[in-house]
């Protein structure tokens, strides 16, 4: 098996299903010959062609208010909006058009769509290339939001969400693009949308991470394994709807809980799962819940030094992890 | 394009089934038997004219919660939209869940909107882009306020269609206020349709009361979309001779002696001047009409009153396609 990054992968299941379905097509600022600011769809205009890989004018909220109408019509698009920080345009389409349309119409219209997103910080990009937006969509019924965080489930989740016949808030943790490598099948196979995955056995502590942060929590618990203390690690990689059956499975055996994400701490996703571990474990906890989270400033400084204050990484997530197993 | 007799009477009878609809919906609010209207009295030339330039039920609609007589003339019925304003089970367009005069037509290719406004406008440039990729020969309508005409949602779809020459007719029903502000603090330009010069589509301004009018200017606008020279703006310029709805009072901000003076131009009024004009309508064939509209309109109000609330069971559902009942 090929060992790819996370931007091939992804690139792999857009590739697939547009071969595999001409209802799919792709839509999105720069997408077409220049085959997207990261490259997720480079070679993709060449193969499809302009009407299927489609530039859309510099503007989101049509990228996905069109991505609507299409859905409407029957068609399976991709909306690509360049980096997260700018979908908040877009955000009256998803949240009033999209996610309501199902239960609004009971039942009579749905839309089956993507709308891809990079997100998170860790990669110089300031205030408005690094932001995490998951908690403002995990609020929204009607909503799936999905968040990869190796090329394996990448490619997975996204042939799944390509093929879901609801609006997925897809979000790439762009840090990770060509960072994460995984093995990869090349043919097609699916990773269903929901359900939640222990990626590391332990007995001490859970950690629940996803997207890039669990790339990190991974690290952190092999150093804590190395200092004695099993960690076991959810990778969550669907936030909505939740896959509580996992995440309290894992906090019933291992009695305590770290969630770790770079989203701010207020109002972050974090929150839910604490709240689920609190109503629904509270005779099996040994300690309090934990979060490890973005402070709550408004987003990502750009400088060096200034980044690296505000995002978690694998040394402050070890120093949590240590925290938490000792009290 | 030319109408025959017997067409021409109808698009007179839908306009006047539509008005009894409409003022009875008011009665029945003064009577504290419904919570809410919102009116389309003074519009219904235009959409009555724009409907019938359609392959209705093969053509597809965005609408907007005005077109009680596009509706109509889409195949909506009186008992539909009593169900509508009683919040009944039963209701076609959304199982109640909308509040009176969000439509959704499926089987007429009608699409559910909601409130915040213009936000059809994408749908229909993304139903317009479908088409396009399908190679099929439908257009769509789309129908807005001149209010909407302010919104990014509008222009962002607008620049769409004309970008990529997509069969859609955006018809704004200029009816002079958006709940009480005046179309000069709305717009720089004397009428919507100026907005198509810089957009770089046709832009025709036309008497919305006059529904032969508004007939004849969006079926050449039909047969040039479905000729594939692209979108039409068509404004169609009327009076909302209502409040805005059942909630506003429109002596707040406007004079008695203006809407005494608009009514002059009442679509009915001026349609049934032609149609007399013309030979094609007396007082008996009206009298007809109206003991139709009559007995039609409380047909349905006994319908309504009559028909249970949904059940509660029922309100948890269908969020996501996955739990969509059909039949």
């Amino acid at each position: 098996m090929a060992e790819i990054t996370m931007i091939d992968a992804i690139r792999q299941a857009m590739d697939d299903e547009l071969a595999r379905d001409e209802n799919v097509f792709i839509v999105g600022e720069d997408v077409g010959k220049r085959g997207g600011v990261f490259r997720a769809t480079v070679g993709l205009f060449d193969k499809y062609g302009g009407e299927r890989v489609i530039d859309s004018p510099l503007a989101e909220l049509s990228i996905v208010g069109v991505g609507i109408g299409a859905a409407l019509y029957g068609m399976r698009p991709i909306c690509e909006i360049q980096f997260a920080d700018f979908i908040y345009p877009a955000f009256n389409q998803i949240v009033s058009e999209a996610a309501k349309m199902c239960y609004r119409s009971n039942g009579e219209w749905t839309v089956p769509m993507v709308i891809r997103a990079p997100y998170g910080g860790g990669i110089g990009g300031g205030l408005y290339h690094s932001q995490s937006v998951e908690a403002l969509f995990a609020h929204i019924p009607g909503l799936k939001v999905v968040i990869p965080s190796n090329p394996y489930d990448a490619k997975g989740l996204l042939k799944a969400a390509v093929r879901d016949p609801n609006p997925v808030i897809y979000l790439e943790p762009k840090k990770g693009y060509r960072l994460i490598r995984g093995e990869v099948p090349e043919g097609d196979y699916t990773v269903p949308i929901g359900p939640a995955q222990v990626t590391r056995q332990g007995s001490d502590l859970t950690v629940y991470a996803y997207g890039m942060m669990h790339y990190y929590t991974l690290q952190a618990a092999e150093k804590l394994a190395g200092e004695g203390v099993n960690v076991e690690v959810v990778d969550l990689r669907t936030l909505y709807p939740v896959d509580k059956q996992t995440v309290l499975e894992s906090v019933s055996k291992t009695g305590k809980a770290l969630i770790v994400h770079e989203d701010n701490l207020t109002g972050g996703y974090g929150g839910e799962i604490a709240a689920i571990i609190a109503e629904e474990a509270f005779t099996y906890l040994d300690a309090p819940v934990r979060r490890l989270c973005g402070p709550d400033v408004p987003a990502v400084p750009f400088s060096h030094p200034l980044q690296d204050w505000f995002m978690p990484n694998p040394d402050k997530i070890a120093q949590a992890m240590r925290d938490l197993a000792a009290y | 394009m030319e109408l025959s007799n017997d067409i021409q009477l109808e698009m007179f009878w839908m306009m006047l089934l539509s008005r009894r609809l409409d003022e009875r919906a008011w009665v029945l609010h003064r009577q504290g038997k419904i919570a809410f209207h919102i009116s389309g009295i003074g519009q219904e030339a235009a959409q009555v004219g724009a409907a019938f330039a359609l392959r209705r039920g093969e053509d597809w609609v965005t609408p907007y919660y005005r077109d009680l007589a596009l509706m109509l003339c889409l195949g909506y019925t009186p008992r539909d939209f009593l169900l509508a304003l009683s919040g009944k089970q039963g209701e076609p367009t959304s199982g109640a869940r909308q509040m009176p005069s969000h439509w959704s037509m499926r089987k007429a290719n009608a699409v559910s909107h909601s409130a915040p406004v213009a936000t059809q406008c994408p749908h229909a440039a993304g139903i317009g882009l479908a088409i396009k990729m399908r190679k099929e020969d439908k257009v769509v309508l789309t129908t807005l306020g001149e209010g909407s005409t302010s919104q990014g949602e509008w222009y962002e779809a607008v620049n769409w269609a004309a970008i990529h020459h997509l069969p859609v007719i955006f018809m704004v029903e200029n009816n002079e206020y958006a709940i009480s502000v005046p179309v000069d603090k709305q717009m720089a330009v004397a009428s919507s349709a100026d907005k198509a010069c810089g957009m770089g589509l046709r832009g025709i301004s036309v008497d919305g009361t006059d529904v032969f009018s508004v007939y004849r200017t969006v079926a050449e606008a039909v047969a040039d979309a479905r000729a594939g020279k692209g979108p039409t703006l068509v404004e169609a310029r009327m009076y909302r001779l209502t409040p805005h709805s059942s909630d506003d009072d429109d002596r707040t901000y406007r004079s008695r002696e203006e809407v005494e003076e608009a009514k002059k131009k009442d679509p009915l009024t001026v349609g049934r001047r032609i149609l007399e004009e013309a030979g094609l309508l007396n007082q008996a064939k009206i009298d007809e009409m109206e003991t139709r509209a009559k007995e039609l309109v409380d047909d349905a109000v006994k319908f309504a009153e009559q028909a249970p609330y949904p059940d509660v069971a029922d309100a948890m559902f269908p969020v996501y396609a996955e739990e969509v009942r059909r039949g």
